[in-house]
């Protein structure tokens, strides 16, 4: 019995179609030197692992990815810690089922 | 191409924003509606399952037409711990029939079906515009929106907010509050495709026969969740969610859970071989009845997800979602008719006339189910599956031991685990909280 045993989000995302809008992310992480509890807890939570630990201790997004969910929004924008916008008409993920 | 203004704005073009829309412009309104996707649907994410009644209230005949794919004729529902289910399955032959209550749909090509008749009844739908804010005028009545197509706004007597969980437009504008973590769930599905034959044989199902599983246990690892199994006709949604307060306290990675699931002994042989095409993730209303925003106010009314419209316990939205779109549809057309303003005053209507349906009728007798749910999570979601399995294995495990020393052995697993004043203080809360 062939199961699919794989824990990589990037395989994952690489089965979804996106439009990405080169230059002009939806969400913006504010410079921190040090990260909030908020944003560490992204590292983890987002589901499309877009959020990333730098080699200097800062969270990084990377949306190119992004699944449009708006959980980092729930936790991260009432803090200040995110900017957090809906891309552009047309841009982002496409669903083909949703 | 704008200039001109409308009767009604409808932003977004999920279920809820589709029913207002569709409503209206039957109603003989011009109607605009802005959709960000590609296309209606491209950004809608759901289960999902239809209801047909309250799609019938807004298209009789949309089982000629519409992308279904299949009719349930059975539900089950699955505690489970790490390797073992206990499940209630009930599946009926009365669910063959000619009208049936309840399909599985997949929402991205349902929705342009419905999209399609929202034009076809007069209203404009504009895709791949964002809507980034609410145009309001010196008084604060808001008279339109601006997009990020064009400079200016675009104007209307009433603007109607379905922009979903996650809308911008009503928390930017102070109208309602962002959800807050313990208020929303975090889903993530994949779609999985299998040929029909082997779909039908893996689930017991005959031609476009449906089944739907619902799951929680140790698949949410403690946390307050659900897992879900949607046989679609040739793919299978396969998803689990949990409340974001949860992901953050936890630090479990959503996608770890649904692969975990895929992996559990019950779930495994059900996609075995399958190909996964898509995916998706996607808050979920769960404040319930308490988390109800404002309706309504100067120029505008919130509908569907936007308005955390949700009933967590019988995981239905979307029929909110319709049923709320089209209420607030025959309000804003009833004003119209008596060419009144669209005051909060007049626009009470519609949460009088949302009061008296089941959306309010049902959010309101769960009341206090989230907070329960939520606040006792470890018991509902870890301890007693865990109980409840052990009891079965017990039970059905033929080993010598007499009867009456197997019973002793569950019920002290009980009281052990939970106390007597834990179980009763349990049932009792959960019996008050379902009245």
């Amino acid at each position: 019995m062939s199961i699919e045993l794989s824990m990589r989000v990037e395989d994952k995302l690489f089965n979804n179609r996106y439009l990405v809008d080169t230059g002009r992310p939806h969400i913006k992480v504010r410079p921190h030197a040090k990260p909030s509890p908020q944003l560490l807890s992204m590292l983890k939570a987002c589901p499309a692992r877009c959020y990333e630990l730098s080699e200097q201790g800062q969270v990084e997004a990377t949306v190119d990815g992004c699944i449009e969910c708006g959980t980092c929004r729930i936790i991260c924008e009432e803090s200040g810690d995110i900017e957090w916008s809906y891309p552009r008409g047309g841009y982002g993920v496409l669903f083909k089922f949703g | 191409m704008i200039e001109e203004k409308f009767d009604a704005i409808v932003v977004g073009a999920g279920m809820a924003g589709n029913a207002a829309a569709l409503t209206m412009a039957e109603g003989g309104m011009k109607v605009l509606q802005l959709e960000r996707g590609e296309y209606s649907g491209s950004k809608n994410v759901q289960g999902a399952i239809l209801y047909a009644d309250m799609l019938e209230k807004l298209v009789p005949d949309f089982r000629e037409d519409a992308p279904l794919e299949r009719h349930l004729v059975e539900q089950r529902f699955w505690m489970m711990d790490d390797r073992s289910h206990t499940g209630l399955h009930y599946r009926s032959e009365d669910f063959n029939e000619e009208k049936p209550n309840r399909y599985t749909i997949i929402r991205a090509q349902f929705d342009k079906w419905f999209s399609q008749k929202v034009r076809e009844a007069g209203a404009t739908v504009l895709c791949e515009t964002t809507v980034t804010d609410l145009a309001r005028d010196s008084h604060g009545k808001v008279i339109g929106v601006r997009t990020d197509r064009r400079d200016g706004e675009i104007h209307a007597d009433i603007v109607v907010l379905a922009e979903g969980v996650n809308g911008m437009l009503g928390t930017r504008a102070g109208l309602r509050q962002r959800p807050k973590p313990e208020k929303v769930a975090l889903a993530v599905k994949e779609m999985h495709f299998l040929p029909r034959e082997v779909i039908e044989t893996r689930f017991n199902l005959k031609g476009d026969e449906g089944v739907v599983i619902e799951a929680v246990g140790t698949i949410s690892r403690g946390m307050t969740g659900m897992g879900f199994i949607y046989a679609n006709k040739e793919c299978i949604s396969l998803g689990i969610g949990c409340l974001v307060a949860d992901f953050q306290r936890t630090g479990e990675t959503p996608y770890g859970l649904l692969d975990r699931f895929k992996r559990h002994p019950s779930v495994a042989p059900l996609i075995a071989g399958s190909e996964v095409k898509e995916y998706s993730a996607h808050l979920i209303p769960e404040g319930g009845f308490k988390a109800i925003p404002e309706l309504y106010g100067k120029g505008w009314v919130v509908i569907g997800d936007a308005a955390q419209l949700n009933n967590t316990i019988h995981r239905e939205g979307s029929n909110l979602a319709m049923t709320s779109g089209r209420i607030a549809a025959e309000t804003i057309l009833q004003i119209k008719s008596r060419n009144q303003p669209m005051t909060p005053q007049n626009l009470s209507l519609y949460k009088k006339m949302l009061d008296e349906s089941f959306v309010i009728k049902d959010l309101r007798k769960y009341k206090d189910m989230p907070a329960l749910m939520h606040t006792r999570s470890q018991n509902f979601f870890l301890t007693y599956p865990q109980l409840v399995s052990k009891a079965m294995q017990n039970f059905l495990r033929v080993d010598g031991t007499p009867k009456i020393e197997k019973e002793k052995l569950t019920l002290r697993s009980f009281t052990k685990t939970r106390s007597r004043r834990g179980l009763f203080g349990d049932a009792f809360r959960l019996v008050r909280a379902w009245r």
